[in-house]
């Protein structure tokens, strides 16, 4: 490798390849040459489950610009997910044994 | 005009291990003698590219071979092997030494051979390229194209790659060709000094030659690295620095 700037985080949920969905098991993501982005460096994201062999993997090539543009939306909506997920936990409460499932419901 | 003609096809070799691994050959047709080049693929895998540069090794009066170094990785489309490789931290330097040697030994072997090999590889092919020569006494020239991570820092010394090659200049058993983009970050034009000071120091035979207005994987032309003017100079210095040394 050229550049050496890789990190793995675990990932669990699906992906499609164009073999169809798989599920997750790690997001790899590094800057180094791509394969198909016209550009000499790229941040590409794979997503992938190599226990199903290499061809279970959903890629991205971006251009570090978009990758920053990506980072943000992320973030934006992480913060946004997890207030939602703060008032689910209000809204359920902890007395009623079925009051969570019932507000999962609901929502 | 001359009849032409090319053998072009996928074998399986013994490397590292004992293990099989494939390998794509190409060789004009006839009986010989032909000089032998060994292609190490570059980080993006063992694709169309390097197919078509065993190719033109073969046109050019070679036989030819560029061997799987991902070849325990997995299988499938060579984009997905790369992928999953570089999750890997690429291939072992032990494993690429030995699959290499066993890809010159196939190479020497044949009715056709004259006995004369010569390494090439480009990008962490370059870098694999040196490394290999400076591990073996079983070729007679290498060509290093733009080898990223010849240098590596003190805090750089992952598994896989325990030393930096640069540390393993004065095994160097064979003439050097280099090819440099001066514009290039990895090697850097400082890298690539430290590399040629190391040759000096312990006399080396080399040619290093460093190109403005190039940067790294100028060669590929189906990439924006691509320079035309640069990557046909480097080409016919190529088939000079082989030319000379792996003819008998």
């Amino acid at each position: 490798m050229c550049t050496s700037i890789v990190e793995i985080a675990r990932a669990e949920g699906s992906g499609r390849s164009m073999d169809g969905w798989f599920s997750l098991t790690r997001s790899v993501v590094a800057y180094d040459h791509p394969q198909h982005a016209l550009l000499e460096e790229a941040v590409t994201i794979d997503f992938v489950n190599h226990a199903e062999g290499a061809g279970a993997r959903a890629a991205v090539e971006l251009t570090l610009d978009s990758a920053k543009a990506l980072h943000a939306a992320l973030a934006k909506v992480i913060e946004a997910a997890e207030a939602e997920e703060a008032m689910r936990v209000q809204y359920a409460g902890p007395a009623h044994p079925h009051s969570r499932i019932l507000a999962v419901a609901a929502g | 005009m001359a009849y032409e003609g090319m053998i072009a096809e996928m074998i399986t070799i013994r490397g590292d291990d004992d293990d099989a691994v494939s390998a794509y050959t190409a060789r004009p047709m006839g009986p010989g003698p032909f000089p032998g080049v060994v292609l190490i693929h570059h980080l993006p895998g063992w694709g169309e590219f390097y197919r078509e540069m065993t190719r033109k090794f073969a046109h050019h009066g070679y036989a030819a071979i560029s061997h799987n170094l991902y070849e325990r990785i997995g299988q499938g489309d060579p984009d997905d092997v790369a992928a999953k490789a570089r999750a890997e931290g690429g291939v072992a330097d032990s494993q690429v030494v030995a699959d290499t040697e066993a890809a010159v030994q196939w190479l020497k072997a044949q009715p056709y051979s004259n006995g004369r090999i010569g390494v090439i590889g480009s990008c962490s092919g370059g870098r694999q390229a040196f490394m290999y020569a400076c591990n073996t006494q079983s070729i007679d020239a290498v060509v290093e194209l733009w080898g990223g991570r010849v240098v590596q820092a003190e805090d750089d010394r992952p598994e896989k790659q325990p030393v930096q090659p640069l540390d393993m200049t004065k095994d160097l058993s064979c003439p050097i060709l280099g090819l440099f983009g001066n514009d290039d970050r990895a090697p850097s034009p400082e890298q690539v000094d430290l590399h040629e000071a190391e040759l000096k120091r312990h006399g080396k035979r080399y040619e290093f030659h460093r190109y403005d207005g190039a940067g790294h994987g100028f060669f590929y032309y189906h990439r924006p690295m691509y320079r035309v003017e640069q990557a046909l100079d480097g080409w016919q210095k190529i088939f000079g620095f082989f030319g000379k040394h792996l003819s008998t």
